[in-house]
């Protein structure tokens, strides 16, 4: 047995008293390909950069290349051979692709002048080494997310790197891109390069890892051998369940069953894939019904609902919404449908505008007339939804930036409600807002469908898609693969459904 | 219209300094105004004469009229570099239509033309401009940068690089006319300004505006048509700066495609700035523009009625738009 190239022991880690990190380890042999896994704040991020130097710990020891690690920075942590590949590139998109392989690092004749040729060759030299074969001399930002990718990988290396973070790499990128980054990361392997690979997505875990660190709540909770488990055991893990007890729990119905359907059909996914990691999508959703989608992260359900939504094109099958298909989302809302996506502040509110402002973005073409907005029915509008989901706010004009999480969220809710969707797509309602604001959200949800429209209701939180969802489709790596009905179902039912490998045994 | 309460804001006890210092953000371009005015009213000879202020109500409108656009585009994310080109592309069409065979044929009809063509040319270079933005995604400081290089070129090209000069009342009126006194276009900047004003509180394309600046995405997923109403903004501000570029040939009683609207882009960003425009969106202060526009143009007299060097009010305008810059970052908490 070799030392191992990395060695974290015993790591604790607490932001004002939390706990984030408690006794967290992680080993990594060398020439390894090495996952890390696990659910939204879990610590994966916190020890990461624990180790590149981002943060300090609070206890605990790593041993670095048989050294204990004195590593304080993102540079320090680089110059001893640890690069990190974010999710967000940082690279310089407009200088060529030389300027950033070498940026630090360039190449010089004397007094400081760069040696362009020289550059130049060593570019097209490293890259080569990965396949790739591009004009250096372009701007790095000309390319592909996923040669933008792989030019940062390309760079680690060539910075001598001996460990190589990647976060979440395979995110932004297509099907035929992860091809070509996954050749990539088996070289590094084969240079003797190891590499610590953090994805939501375990297919790519079975694909390219040799080993995995599991962990959950702060906790490394297991590290494993590739070769020796199997995708449930990592979920169950994952999760914090028992796998003999997920095992038994026996699904009751795995989709195909008869079901009861009273009101007409809203909206009809058939076979609906796009180019974002959504592979195959069966769904219908009825009125006066709340269909849950569930899945992991990475599973689909986000892509699902942007797909229905018209904000991905349909590579391939159809999705019918009262026989149309929207082709951009203000089709999508001409036609009756509302999406509250995920990320509150990425896509949701304007945080300079008003309430006012944010609550009627939506729906301003019916109250504007000849593209004047009338102002007074816009303000009854408000006050109405102000009163009725009660959403504390000095006034309607106060900037919505101000509020609370859980307020913000009422406003958004408020922004589709006012637009008079026939079907609501709502993606983690629910999430980071407190218990009271919570109820009240799934409160006004249960109102909203019994007036006979339809929910599509994406969540983590199996809890709530255990009893608020009418039926729930699970999603899993893009493929919608089974379909739950309640009364009947269970928080462990859905578990086993999640984890259960399904493929090829998709409902037709 | 209904009272609006003041926001409940976190009670913060803050001493009488930080609220004093609040205040002068809140009104720092009129405190600014208030002190040139004082200023210049103590140091400069004449500064309290009627022809003091024709001349600077002269000067200004082609400042606060481009500024007034620019500020749109901003609210979007956006800049527009163009707009100095554009203006010596408009002024130059226009003496080239009323001087034209068929204009000295037809007068009127020529004058009409003289108005319309010269908009309609400028208002497509903001076609232009909206379509390298919002179609072919180029960052605005470049695609605006291509009409900024080549636009001032088709106009000297146009005229052959010659100074034209004509003798033409009913154009001139447009830089030389007055109403109630005071010069026709000081009017026409503020019926822009209001007009635009308008547009961009009560309409839904100004609704737009300020949300896509202030979140494109969310706007996208809203259903905000984002690429029209950038459209929209590039050819509001082309037109806008246009109209400019037509004052300019009207005062002098001659184009010269080299210096009309020469280094315009600056003061009109510099006004949009000192008026309130965060240059990240979102926010379209119109009358901020044009109280930055008078401060600018008040500056630039202060100096120059003093005898201080051309190269000097560079500098000090420099210094006007750090202070503003300062001011916005800080009331963007």
């Amino acid at each position: 047995m070799t030392t191992p190239l990395l060695q974290m022991t015993g790591i604790d880690k607490a932001f004002a008293g939390v706990a984030a990190l408690t006794s967290a380890s992680l080993t990594i042999e060398p020439g390894e390909i090495h996952a890390l896994i696990g659910q939204n704040g879990a610590g994966k991020s916190t020890l990461i950069k624990i180790l590149t130097g981002v943060y300090r710990r609070d206890a605990g020891l790593i041993m670095f290349a048989g050294k204990p690690s004195t590593i304080s920075s993102p540079r320090e942590a680089q110059d001893s051979g640890i690069s990190t590949i974010y999710q967000e590139l940082t690279l310089v998109p407009l200088r060529s692709v030389t300027e950033n392989v070498t940026l630090g690092y360039e190449p010089r004749i004397w007094g400081g002048i760069i040696d362009w040729p020289r550059a130049h060759a060593r570019t097209r030299e490293i890259l080569a080494r990965f396949g790739i074969e591009i004009d250096v001399r372009a701007p790095l930002g000309s390319y592909s997310t996923a040669i933008q990718q792989l030019v940062a990988i390309a760079r680690a290396v060539s910075l001598d790197a001996r460990l190589v973070i990647m976060d979440e790499p395979t995110s932004s990128l297509d099907d035929r891109e992860v091809e070509v980054l996954f050749g990539v990361v088996r070289g590094l392997k084969a240079s003797g390069v190891s590499v610590l690979y953090v994805s939501h997505f375990l297919d790519e875990l079975f694909r390219i890892c040799d080993s995995v660190t599991v962990m959950r709540d702060g906790r490394t909770v297991a590290r494993k051998a590739i070769a020796e488990t199997t995708k449930l055991e990592l979920i169950a893990d994952m999760l914090g369940r028992d796998i003999d007890e997920i095992r038994a729990d026996g699904m009751t119905e795995l989709g195909g069953g008869q079901r009861d359907r009273s009101g007409e059909v809203l909206l009809e996914a058939k076979a609906a894939a796009t180019d974002r990691r959504l592979h195959r999508l069966d769904l219908i959703v009825h009125r006066g019904e709340i269909v849950g989608l569930a899945g992991l992260l990475g599973s689909g359900r986000t892509e699902a609902a942007r797909a229905v939504f018209g904000l991905d094109r349909l590579q391939k099958g159809s999705v019918s919404f009262k026989g149309q298909a929207p082709s951009d989302p203000a089709s999508a809302i001409a036609a009756g449908i509302g999406y509250l996506t995920e990320d509150r502040k990425a896509e949701g509110i304007v945080p300079e505008m008003s309430v006012r402002e944010n609550v009627t973005l939506a729906v301003l073409p019916k109250l504007s007339r000849g593209g004047r907005i009338e102002r007074g029915r816009e303000r009854a509008l408000v006050e109405a939804f102000i009163k009725s989901l009660g959403i504390k706010t000095a006034n309607m004009d106060q900037p919505i930036r101000e509020l609370s999480g859980g307020n913000q969220q009422k406003a958004l809710l408020a922004r589709w409600l006012a637009t008079e969707p026939e079907l609501l797509i709502l993606d983690e309602p629910t999430r980071g807002v407190d218990v009271g604001a919570k109820l009240e959200i799934q409160a006004i949800i249960r109102d909203y469908v019994a007036r006979g429209f339809g929910v599509l209701l994406i969540s983590s939180e199996f809890e709530e898609l255990v009893e608020g969802a009418d039926r729930i489709t699970v999603m899993q790596d893009g493929y919608s693969v089974t379909e739950l009905q309640n009364p009947g179902i269970t928080e462990n039912a859905l578990v086993k459904a999640i984890a259960h490998h399904h493929r090829g045994q998709a409902p037709a | 219209m209904s009272t609006r309460l003041e926001s409940a804001s976190p009670a913060t006890a803050s001493p009488a300094t930080a609220r004093a210092l609040r205040q002068l953000r809140r009104h720092g371009g009129l405190v600014a105004l208030l002190v040139l005015v004082l200023v210049n009213i103590a140091i400069t000879p004449n500064f309290l004469q009627l022809q003091t202020l024709f001349v600077n109500i002269s000067q200004v409108a082609t400042i606060a009229i481009v500024a007034i656009g620019m500020t749109l585009v901003i609210a979007t994310g956006g800049i527009d570099l163009s707009v100095g080109a554009v203006m010596a592309l408009a002024g130059a069409l226009a003496p080239l239509i009323f001087l034209s065979p068929f204009g000295v044929a037809y007068p009127a009809l020529g004058l009409v033309a003289a108005f319309t063509l010269p908009l309609l040319a400028a208002m497509a270079c903001g076609l232009f401009n909206g379509f390298m933005v919002s179609v072919l995604r180029v960052q605005p400081i470049i695609a605006t940068l291509i009409l900024f290089i080549s636009g001032r070129g088709i106009a000297q090209v146009l005229t052959n690089g010659n100074l034209q000069t004509f003798s033409n009342p009913s154009f001139s009126y447009l830089g030389t006319g007055r109403i109630l006194g005071l010069p026709f276009q000081g009017w026409l900047a503020l019926a822009l300004a209001g007009l635009v004003y308008w547009l961009v509180t009560r309409t839904l394309f100004g609704r737009y505006l300020l949300a896509i600046g202030g979140n494109e995405r969310a706007a996208r997923l809203s259903g905000v048509p984002v690429r029209r109403v950038k459209f929209g903004a590039y050819v509001i501000c082309a037109g806008l700066a246009g109209i400019a570029g037509l004052i300019v040939v009207a005062i002098n009683s001659a184009s010269d495609a080299g210096r009309n609207g020469n280094l315009m882009e600056l003061d009109a960003i510099a006004a949009a700035v000192v008026g309130g425009a965060l240059l990240q969106g979102g926010r379209a202060p119109i009358f901020g523009a044009v109280l930055g526009a008078v401060i600018i143009q008040l500056v630039k007299y202060t100096l120059l009625a003093n005898g201080v060097e051309d190269e000097v009010a560079l500098i000090a305008k420099a210094f006007i738009i750090v202070v503003a810059v300062y001011l916005q970052a800080g009331r963007r908490e």
